[in-house]
């Protein structure tokens, strides 16, 4: 019993081949409409710019949900875990440096 | 992260008794594999903070928005993303246990990801701007060729997951280095 339930969802944590099509599709949109912006630049560039950052954010993220399979059930717990931990450190490491240097640069230019 | 592991083997094992076994060798050697694309990509991460310190400091050569060619880099996400499904498929047909739909998803795979490489070492006669490039397409290449002999479970899993990362971490080169710095 226990066997046959832990099987079962292991299969789910493969995916499918309908979900690897839907994460195809979202991430053929999401890649199309901010090249699109860039290359025929119609919207401010304040504005595109925050639309391509906010597309990647969803890209990257459909992309380890469709085709990582990382999601809340119990055999993908620890994988989710692991990464959340690594998004933490990615984010104090690059957006703490980038403030630091940044700075600096804002300092230095002052003078 | 040692931790982690030995305390949810623990829970586990009050849950249903000592005999559960189901967390095989396999299972921890892609959970093992898992973590080790973490710490590359804190490796990604902080060669991206390198980049977004420098890339305006080009002492008056030729910076991104002079060299680079947006529909050159689309054709590239299109071939990776192809890879990406055709993997997707491999794995599907590996747990069917179809060993020649396997193969020849494989196989797809293989030449979709040459084509990406072929297409990233055309493009850095122009491109020298990120040092990131080479080492992480060899590495793909490397890792490609060895998944065509691999029929191992375990093994084409950690490619599987490999191969995924990859794709994501070209979301963030083609948003941050292309897109943002054609911008």
């Amino acid at each position: 019993m226990a066997n046959a339930h832990s099987h079962d969802s292991h299969d789910a944590g493969h995916g499918s081949v309908k979900s690897y099509a839907i994460g195809f599709i979202l991430s053929v949109i999401l890649t199309v409409i901010p090249f699109g912006l860039v290359m025929f630049p119609t919207l401010p560039k304040s504005t595109t710019l925050a639309i391509v950052l906010l597309f990647a954010v969803i890209q990257v993220i459909v992309h380890l949900y469709y085709f990582l399979h990382l999601d809340r059930s119990i055999a993908q717990r620890n994988n989710v875990i692991a990464f959340v931990f690594t998004a933490i450190v990615i984010v104090l490491l690059v957006g703490l440096s980038l403030w630091i240097m940044f700075s600096i640069h804002t300092y230095m230019m002052a003078k | 992260m040692s931790n982690l592991v030995t305390n949810a083997g623990h829970a586990h094992g009050h849950d249903h008794g000592h005999d559960d076994h189901h967390h095989d060798s396999g299972e921890m050697t892609v959970y093992g594999f898992w973590l080790y694309l973490m710490t590359d990509c804190i490796l990604f991460a902080s060669i991206f903070a390198v980049y977004a310190v420098l890339v305006n400091n080009v002492a008056g050569g030729p910076s991104g928005h002079d060299i680079f060619e947006l529909p050159y880099v689309l054709g590239e996400t299109a071939l990776l993303l192809f890879s990406s499904i055709t993997y997707g498929f491999a794995m599907l047909a590996l747990y069917k246990g179809k060993k020649q739909q396997v193969l020849g998803w494989l196989f797809m795979t293989f030449l979709l990801g040459a084509g990406f490489i072929a297409m990233e070492i055309n493009e850095f006669h122009l491109l020298i701007s990120e040092g990131f490039g080479p080492s992480r397409s060899g590495f793909l290449y490397q890792v490609n060729k060895h998944g065509l002999t691999a029929t191992n479970k375990t093994r084409l899993s950690c490619l599987s997951l490999f191969w995924h990362f990859l794709d994501v971490v070209w979301i963030c080169v083609f948003t941050v280095v292309y897109l943002m710095g054609t911008l």
